[in-house]
């Protein structure tokens, strides 16, 4: 699969390297949901930079992926989307809003340490 | 006043003798009569009301201008000179606020005012004044449509220099620190500025890594359904590109409009005036303790 997947302290980061096929989406998804809860990751942050198209495919299986996460413990980031995905992707008119997102690694690590703060706060 | 009989001695190649004789006398009239026609003419401009927004001075010279021109026109055939003088004049009337049925009617009086001058003087020769006429008639209307269209041309040509100026002038994003931007919109937001705006947009929050991106849209007039889904779509792809939007000079008129319409913007983060959506920007950027809302919402 080309898709690099590093853990890092608690959090899990998958770099998807380059165009991904459906059914590669969807086994990237079964497999980050397992290591989540395998690892016991309490974020994951999935790096789409090299991703020149991201259709309404992918931006779904995104969506779920962080939902499936959600539901194993982990908060998701995805970080790295160009301009020109980002102005395609909002005219598919999905709602993307559960999907957090963050321009680059740094701001993605940043976001999980909010989030996951946050959820301690809040006892979750 | 001197009236030149029927001496073809000029070299016209085309036209004929008799009808270059005919125009070289009606040119010499006319230049030789034209305080008088002049004045006719300054007084049914006056009549008519035209050019109000000029002052009787200013008239007077023009006029004056005008008609030496106008007759230059009449003996060369050639409307360059007009077309030009025409143009610069334009230039100046334009912004005064001259309008287009104005100027065409000036042109048209002169016209009048000459044909009436000429139906006078040859009034006991209709052979001749037929003549005249012929040579006269065509020459004077060539004027009229050269001025005319000078105008109206020039009228376009500022036309485009400004919508060209708008389009430059509104496109700017700005840093106004680390990682905040502000985009002010004036003027109107159409599919393709939008398009533009959101390019523009994110390609700062890339260079930039702008957290926080104020969309100030004081300056847009109207709204509509179009025009908002475009500012819907604008936020969400700077959300996707990790940057807060916060939209800030919604009029009441607009944000009125806005409810009437029903565009659903519950996911955009409004703040009345700029240096609110700043103040709010600078909460986003630093000063936390941090809101719930400051947070991005988690998936799921």
């Amino acid at each position: 699969m080309r898709v690099a997947v590093l853990r890092q302290g608690d959090y899990l980061i998958a770099s998807i390297q380059s165009d991904l096929t459906d059914s590669e989406v969807l086994a990237l998804r079964e497999e980050l949901a397992e290591q989540v809860g395998r690892l016991r990751c309490r974020g994951l942050i999935v790096d789409v930079g090299a991703l020149d198209v991201i259709d309404s495919f992918v931006a779904r299986s995104l969506s779920s992926l962080a939902a499936t996460a959600r539901l194993r413990g982990a908060s998701t980031v995805i970080v790295g989307i160009q301009p020109h995905v980002a102005i395609a992707m909002v005219h598919f008119d999905l709602d993307l809003h559960p999907l957090v997102t963050a321009l680059d690694l740094d701001e993605g690590l940043d976001a999980l340490a909010r989030l996951t703060s946050q959820g301690a706060e809040d006892g979750r | 006043m001197t009236t030149t009989e029927g001496t073809p001695d000029r070299k016209p190649a085309a036209a004929s003798t008799a009808e270059a004789s005919v125009l070289k006398e009606l040119v010499a009239y006319l230049r030789d009569d034209r305080s008088d026609l002049r004045a006719e003419w300054t007084r049914r401009i006056t009549d008519a009301q035209l050019l109000s927004v000029m002052t009787p001075s200013e008239i007077s010279s023009e006029v004056t201008a005008v008609y030496d021109n106008y007759v230059d026109a009449l003996e060369t055939g050639s409307v360059e000179t007009l077309q030009a003088y025409a143009r610069d004049l334009s230039e100046r009337i334009i912004p005064r606020g001259v309008e287009t049925d104005e100027v065409l009617g000036i042109v048209l009086l002169l016209r009048d005012v000459l044909a009436r001058a000429l139906f006078v003087r040859h009034q006991d020769d209709l052979r001749m004044l037929d003549r005249v006429l012929d040579s006269y008639e065509p020459a004077a209307n060539r004027i009229a449509v050269t001025v005319g269209v000078s105008f109206v041309e020039e009228r376009e040509r500022v036309i485009r220099e400004q919508q060209d100026a708008i389009h430059e002038l509104s496109t700017p994003v700005l840093q106004v620190r680390e990682r905040l931007l502000i985009l002010p919109i004036i003027g109107v937001l159409d599919t393709q500025r939008a398009r533009q705006l959101t390019e523009q947009l994110l390609a700062a929050i890339q260079s930039s890594r702008a957290k926080v991106v104020v969309i100030d849209i004081t300056g847009v007039a109207t709204i509509d359904v179009t025009v908002a889904n475009h500012l819907v779509q604008t936020v969400e792809a700077a959300r996707l590109m990790g940057a807060s939007a916060i939209i800030t000079g919604l009029s009441s008129k607009i944000a009125q409009t806005l409810v009437d319409l029903g565009v659903d913007l519950a996911m955009m983060r409004t703040v009345g005036d700029l240096q609110g959506g700043l103040e709010e920007a600078e909460r986003l950027l630093g000063h936390r303790p941090a809101e719930p809302e400051d947070i991005p919402q988690v998936a799921g």
